[in-house]
């Protein structure tokens, strides 16, 4: 006796979050079925194995089903096919839209192209992550880099509107977009300690001060693109180095803002002429498209010094708290 | 020109990319009523295409109306080559054609594709304009209105139920047609599917046609089928209960859209006085019917059962000569029919209803089910040639086409005539005028069919009848004063002379009246019988071999079989209703499903204890060889098991009959003289029954006799059904007895499963395993599941059985899940029955006062009594006068391993409520509302999410809440098939997409037409076909329901505040029901 087809459907789409969770994490249905037999949930409920794996079957099943929904978030809603509460649907999409720390410093600041898409076998070997997850993780950020690729007005807000996102999650797909544009270069052993969060910041900051969008928010709003002329403008910074009471006025206008703010304010005040230099040249170099991929390999090299592996958190991010 | 239908197209979404070149598509319309089309223009480049068409007219027949399916197609414009088709929408209208129903049809519709299943959405609106037209030649019958509902719809009031209506027209399936072989498979089954949207839509007009006749205006427990016969044809069957009901909420009486059926009844020169049948005489296919006509096609009538209470009967004993004997009876039966061609002029034929619950007090005594099958051979269907050419042009017409062509509804009709007959029979046979909880079904398998009918013999209260059904001896009857809950229960008939020996014992809750030891029928427990402790679903599954044979040989093979069947599933039923402790069946379904080399056999039932009837005996385990020690002790020991799991189940579902001593219930009745005998299906001949004595020595228990390996793997299957994990229960009836708290949560589902039987252990007991297995896995899989509802209830399971290829056997199965209050379902005081009770003569008030001057406007002879008689009988009993009802045993003589059951006990109980809403306030409290707002109330909670939730169900109500609007019923019809099976996830992704689409179709036109929920949704067909090799499935699915408005009880009570606590509050927090 074998099992030809075996199907449940629900007037309401039954979803299962631990099941979900397996899906979204690649495992295939017997892994899914045997992960799920090892958190015990047969002797809770009384089941036997087959129907775990009908259940896990079904469950994949409509999740693939899904997925194509998914890729569009705007149509989950707006679907005819798949009754689910509005909470559910939230819930489905932001998992699905979720990545793994791991996952996403290897990828971030790539260009999202087939090439990257190749490698994705080396990254789920190094990080642990299935392959099928690593699929899904890449697709969903060069999917939402097209999305809004070409458009205006704030990026965050429109990651959001187009994949109904929660606030947090825009921002960090914000803040992927952002570098995979501009491919920085983030996959350096010396940049290695720094986390995805560390990146998201800093590409907020830029994305507020440093684009299109930034300048002017009627003409032209883009926040994708790093604006030219300002880093063009960037170049006139050589005098807080070359002019001795510029770089004093500068030291003191620095210090008097960060006092009692950093935990490391004393290094920072003892060594302010070496770590200005070296942001100064870090900045004037930004004309060029090669330096501004590697903006954060030359800051780290050039700017922290002495600073950025000593204390494990380079000026330039945000303020450690004071212990 | 009665008719005005209005059509705009207003605009699409999510339409799929037809051009590749530009990831676009240029989408127009085209709009189809009967042979007008109008096209919109094209909306180019666009994937959400804003057409704002304007509106299209078409001037109809309100026949046409009726009949057709408003079709709309969304194509692809290509300059250079043939549009190519995006997908279609068909909406039926019939909606409209009511008063009360939905205004207009206004929302997002799938566009589906037989092929590529739904394919974006389309938003339209259509209104209809109809024109009074009263001395027209009526064809229409329009304002009848429908429902699938089986039982007196929510919001109305039963005026009179008239009775039993069918109909049945038959086409060429278009998919056999010689045409099919050349055009597409899109082609071949759009071509379907309009053609049976036609025809549903002709035969209900039909059917409306024959409501109006009997001055009803309604069809309740409408149920319509399909047979699709392969080459020979395609049978659209349906049947119902014709009821005048009356609106609660308005004062008025009825007047529906068009005409009025009473009113105008009298201009129409068609029609006949009201005590003519419920047969129309221009229209039905029938006039006369030929004995000829079935002795050309070659049939076998199925000795019938009489489940009454204990044994089961075949006429296993003449296997052979059976056969004959029921040809002759055929015959004769034939011979009355085509002798007498009055008779369908003549007063009801059938005394039949397809209800399953009823209006308190009119179900007076239960006798029992009645059951009768048959196997035919079928016959093609000759049609004129131009039928051929149908897919394409609309040059014909149904109505004419029956009229002049085919004789072959004649036949079928014929066909079930005599089936009904014998049901009828039995029903006599049993001392019942009346058959409820009717319904009928096939089974067919290349050229053969099985034609199947059941119901349970009743005898009614007349007063709800329009006519005098009811013979005089009944008036008697009704002038005896009994409690209520356990009226239902006593013998119908007189115990001195009765049809079946039975064991009968006085009624435990009244004492004065007989009543059998075991209770089975085929509706639902009435809401006011008194049980003990919850119901559980009980089910007999079994499995035949058959030799694969032709034709004639093909059918005796059959015939031969199912006797052994049926008394099989009888006795399995018998045995696991005694492990449950239980003693009466109710919503008993029993289906046939013949295949190539087997018949299947699945009866489903609820199981309870009902306090009016002795408790049943345990279960005795005999062997045959007593002398052997160890078998001996092998006996034993299955003995304690089997004693074990009775005490097991009994705590399990509650079942603590209070203790009576002897003398209170006096001495037993005199044991008849012969506890068992073989009914045979000829039930009118009562003096040839043989009679057997297959009684055992003991009196108070069933005894199991081990004397083969059979006997033994029966007795193990019995102790493998495993009970429900804890916190779930399940019934195949509207609500699970012992359980009246439901909270609103409810998910209804479909599940379907197919598995692949090795071709090499096809024994009986490997098949019966597998088959048992099978059910068994998929009940723990929908627990399994359902896990997060718990503690819920399934409601309502239906089990479908089919046979599509030799090794496979499908298994459908259709519920829902409702979630209940565990904390409240404790509460089970006397309190509760009597505030139960109470209301029940409140509502027994609200819903019997009839509104005389209408009655006697209309219908100056019916035999109503005075109001105030009414409301005094009403309300002093409950409306359930008593009488007496009697079990039935009949064996027969290969029941070589049984003997009979028979025992006695003593209980007392508390009343249960069954779940019906019936605060009648309410309605007229909140009535000023207007459902404006109900719709945008129960929209606000999806405020998010531009899709409103529509609920689904396929129970008659919805727990926690009310229904204020009946809106129309929903009947359609979808085909599927792809030609990328592999692709689109193998043959459980194809059929899970399909049913997921099935069911956003469904919601979508309940939206459409202003609804927030489908009741009493049945998916009456899901045909399967695969042929993996070719990459290739098809899939076949029929649904039906009522489309509704319903609002929370809660939001209810916000506005009704006057509204007393009393009536209001058991419903809107614990559900509707009270214990």
């Amino acid at each position: 006796m074998t099992s030809e087809l075996d199907i449940f459907v629900g007037n309401t789409t039954l979803i299962d979050e631990d099941v979900y969770r397996l899906w979204l994490d690649g495992y295939s249905v017997g892994d899914a079925v045997a992960l799920r037999v090892r958190s015990g949930i047969l002797e809770q409920t009384g089941a036997t194995a087959a129907v775990l794996q009908s259940d896990t079957m079904d469950h994949y099943r409509t999740f693939h089903m899904l997925e194509r929904l998914l890729h569009a978030p705007p149509k989950l809603l707006h679907q005819l096919i798949y009754q689910i509460p509005p909470s559910r649907q939230a819930l489905l999409i932001e998992r699905y839209y979720a990545f793994d720390e791991a996952f996403v410093r290897e990828v971030l600041g790539k260009k999202l192209s087939k090439g990257t898409k190749k490698d994705l076998d080396d990254i789920s070997t190094k990080t642990g992550i299935t392959l099928k997850s690593c699929r899904r993780q890449f697709d969903n950020f060069k999917r939402v880099f097209k999305v809004v690729e070409e458009m205006r007005g704030s990026l965050v807000d429109n990651v959001q509107q187009h994949f109904l996102l929660s606030d947090r999650l825009a921002r960090d797909y914000a803040a992927i977009v952002f570098f995979a544009n501009n491919r920085f270069e983030t996959g350096k052993k010396k940049l290695q300690y720094l986390s995805f969060g560390d990146f998201a910041f800093c590409a907020e900051l830029m994305i507020q001060n440093w684009t299109l969008g930034a300048v002017d928010s009627q003409v032209d709003d883009m926040d994708m693109d790093l604006d030219k002329e300002f880093l063009q403008d960037l170049k006139e910074l050589k005098v807080l180095v070359a002019d001795k009471d510029l770089l004093d006025l500068h030291k003191s206008l620095v210090c008097t803002a960060l006092r009692g703010k950093l935990g490391v304010f004393s290094e920072m005040e003892a060594n302010f002429k070496n770590l200005s230099r070296g942001l100064v040249n870090v900045a004037t170099k930004l004309t060029h498209n090669k330096d501004v991929r590697d903006l954060f390999v030359d800051l780290v090299e050039k700017a922290p010094g002495p600073l950025g592996p000593l204390h494990g958190h380079p000026p330039w991010l945000p303020p450690a708290p004071l212990s | 020109m009665p008719g005005k239908l209005k059509v705009k197209i207003v605009a699409g979404r999510h339409l799929p990319v037809m051009d590749r070149a530009s990831d676009l598509t240029d989408a127009f319309v085209e709009v189809k009523f009967g042979n007008t089309t109008f096209k919109t223009d094209v909306y180019p480049k666009s994937l959400n295409p804003q057409w704002n068409s304007e509106w299209f007219k078409f001037e109809v027949d309100d026949e046409d109306l009726q009949d057709e399916p408003l079709q709309i197609t969304v194509l692809d414009h290509d300059t250079y080559s043939a549009n190519d088709a995006i997908g279609k929408v068909y909406i039926d209208i019939d909606p409209l054609l009511y008063s009360e129903a939905a205004t207009v049809i206004s929302g997002w519709f799938p566009i589906y594709d037989t092929i590529h299943g739904i394919r974006g959405e389309i938003n339209v609106v259509v209104k209809v304009d109809l024109f009074n037209d009263l001395n027209r030649f009526r064809q229409s019958s329009c304002g009848v209105k429908f429902f699938c509902t089986t039982s007196i719809p929510k919001c109305y009031r039963a005026v009179i139920i008239h009775g039993f209506v069918e109909e049945l027209v038959v086409n060429e399936d278009p998919e056999y047609q010689w045409i099919d072989r050349i055009r597409t498979p899109r082609a071949s089954n759009e071509a379907r599917q309009r053609l049976i949207s036609l025809m549903s839509g002709e035969l209900q007009r039909k059917i409306g046609l024959k409501v109006l006749e009997m001055r009803g205006n309604a069809v309740v427990g409408y149920l319509q089928c399909f047979d699709l016969e392969g080459e020979s044809g395609l049978v659209v069957r349906a049947i119902g209960t014709a009821c005048t009901l009356d609106k609660l909420s308005s004062p008025a009486a009825f007047l529906p859209a068009c005409n009025s059926p009473s009113k105008e009844m009298k201009e129409s020169p068609l029609v006949h006085p009201p005590s003519h049948g419920c047969r129309s005489t221009h229209n039905s296919p029938i006039h006369t019917a030929t004995g000829s006509r079935l002795t050309q096609n070659f049939s076998v009538s199925v000795p019938t059962l009489i489940y009454t209470g204990m044994g089961s009967g075949s006429a296993g004993k003449e296997g052979g000569p059976f056969k004959a004997l029921l040809r002759q009876q055929t015959q004769s039966a034939l011979e009355q029919r085509g002798g007498s061609p009055h008779r369908f002029c003549r007063r009801r034929e059938f005394p039949f209803f397809t209800l399953t619950a009823f209006p308190p007090g009119f179900l007076v005594h239960v006798g029992g089910v009645v059951s009768a099958r048959s196997v035919k051979l079928l016959d093609r269907i000759h049609n004129p040639a131009f039928v051929g050419i149908m897919g394409n042009t609309r040059s014909y017409k149904l109505l004419d086409w029956n009229s002049f062509n085919s004789d072959e509804p004649e036949t079928r009709d014929a066909w079930w005539a005599e089936i009904r007959q014998e049901i009828k029979s039995h029903a006599k046979a049993l001392g019942c005028h009346a058959v409820v909880g009717y319904s009928e079904s096939t089974s067919i398998c290349e050229e053969v069919c099985i034609l199947s009918a059941s119901g349970t013999a009743a005898v009614l209260n007349p007063r709800f009848l329009q006519d005098g059904t009811v013979e005089g001896c009944l008036e008697q009857r009704l002038e005896e004063n009994l409690p209520a809950g356990c009226g239902f229960c006593h013998i119908p008939y007189d115990e001195l002379n009765m049809p079946f020996p039975a064991h009968l014992t006085y009624c435990y809750n009244c004492r004065k009246q007989k009543v059998p030891d075991v209770l089975f029928t085929t509706i639902d427990l009435p809401t006011d019988a008194t049980v003990i402790g919850k119901g559980c679903l009980i089910q007999a599954r079994l499995c035949r071999l058959k030799k694969k044979a032709q034709a004639e040989a093909n059918a005796t093979a059959i015939s031969n079989l199912l006797p052994f069947m049926e008394y099989e599933v009888h006795t399995q039923l018998m045995n696991k209703l005694k492990l449950k402790g239980m003693n009466a069946l109710f919503g008993l379904r029993i289906q046939i499903t013949v295949g190539e080399n087997m018949l299947m056999g699945l009866a489903s039932a609820t199981g309870v204890y009902l306090a009016a009837l002795p408790t049943p005996g345990g279960i005795q385990i005999a062997g045959k060889t007593p002398n052997d020690g160890s078998y001996e002790q092998h006996i034993s020991h299955m003995q304690k098991k089997i004693n074990d799991t009775i005490a097991k189940n009994k705590e399990l579902y509650e079942i603590n009959p209070p203790e009576i001593s002897e003398e209170i219930i006096g001495s037993p009745i005199p044991e008849p003289r012969q506890r068992s005998r073989l009914l045979r299906s000829q039930s009118e001949s009562s003096d040839e029954v043989t009679e057997l004595d297959l009684s055992h020595g003991k009196k108070d228990a069933f005894v199991l006799e081990i004397d083969d390996t059979d006997a033994m793997e029966d007795v193990h299957s019995l102790l493998t059904d495993v009970p429900p994990p804890s916190g779930f229960y399940s019934c195949n009836t509207e609500i699970m007895p012992g359980i009246n708290n439901w909270t609103s949560e409810i998910q209804m589902f479909t599940s379907v499963r197919v598995i692949r039987l090795s071709s090499l252990n096809l024994t009986n007991h490997a098949l019966n395993k597998n088959f048992n297995d099978l059910c068994e896995n998929l009940l723990k899989s929908l627990y399994f599941k359902l896990r997060s509802m718990i503690p819920c209830c399934l409601c309502h399971v239906n089990f479908t059985v089919s046979l599509p290829e030799d090794e496979l056997i499908q298994v459908t199965v259709t519920a829902v899940a409702i979630t209940f209050d565990k904390n409240q379902a404790l509460q089970t005081t006397k309190a509760h029955v009597e505030k139960s009770l109470q209301r029940a003569s409140t509502d027994n008030e609200e819903l019997l006062q009839f509104p005389l001057e209408l009655c006697s406007d209309s219908l100056p002879s019916h035999p109503f009594p005075p109001a105030k008689e009414h409301l005094e009988s009403a309300s002093s009993n409950s409306g359930i006068p008593a009488a007496q009802r009697a079990t039935s045993v009949d064996y027969s003589s290969f029941a070589d391993r049984c003997s009979s059951w028979i025992e006695l006990i003593k209980l007392k109980a508390q009343t249960i409520r069954r779940g019906s809403i019936k605060t009648t306030v309410t309605v007229e409290k909140t009535s000023p509302m207007g459902e404006g707002n109900f719709r945008n109330r129960s929209a606000a909670p999806c405020a998010n999410s531009t899709v409103g939730v529509v609920k689904m169900t396929p129970l008659s109500f919805i727990p926690g809440a009310k229904i204020t609007k009946y809106l129309g019923i929903i009947n359609m019809f979808f085909i599927r098939e792809t030609t990328s099976l592999r692709e689109e996830g193998g043959v459980s992704g194809f059929l899970h997409a399909f049913i997921a689409e099935v069911f956003a179709m469904v919601r979508a036109h309940v939206a459409a037409l202003g609804g927030n929920a489908v009741v009493s949704y049945i998916m009456k067909q899901c045909v399967f076909m695969e042929n993996p090799n070719k990459n290739q499935a098809q899939c076949l699915i029929n649904v039906s329901g009522d489309a509704v408005v319903f609002a929370r009880e809660s939001e209810l009570e916000v506005v009704s505040t006057q509204q007393p606590a009393a009536n209001c509050q058991p419903a809107c927090t614990g559900g509707e029901v009270t214990t």
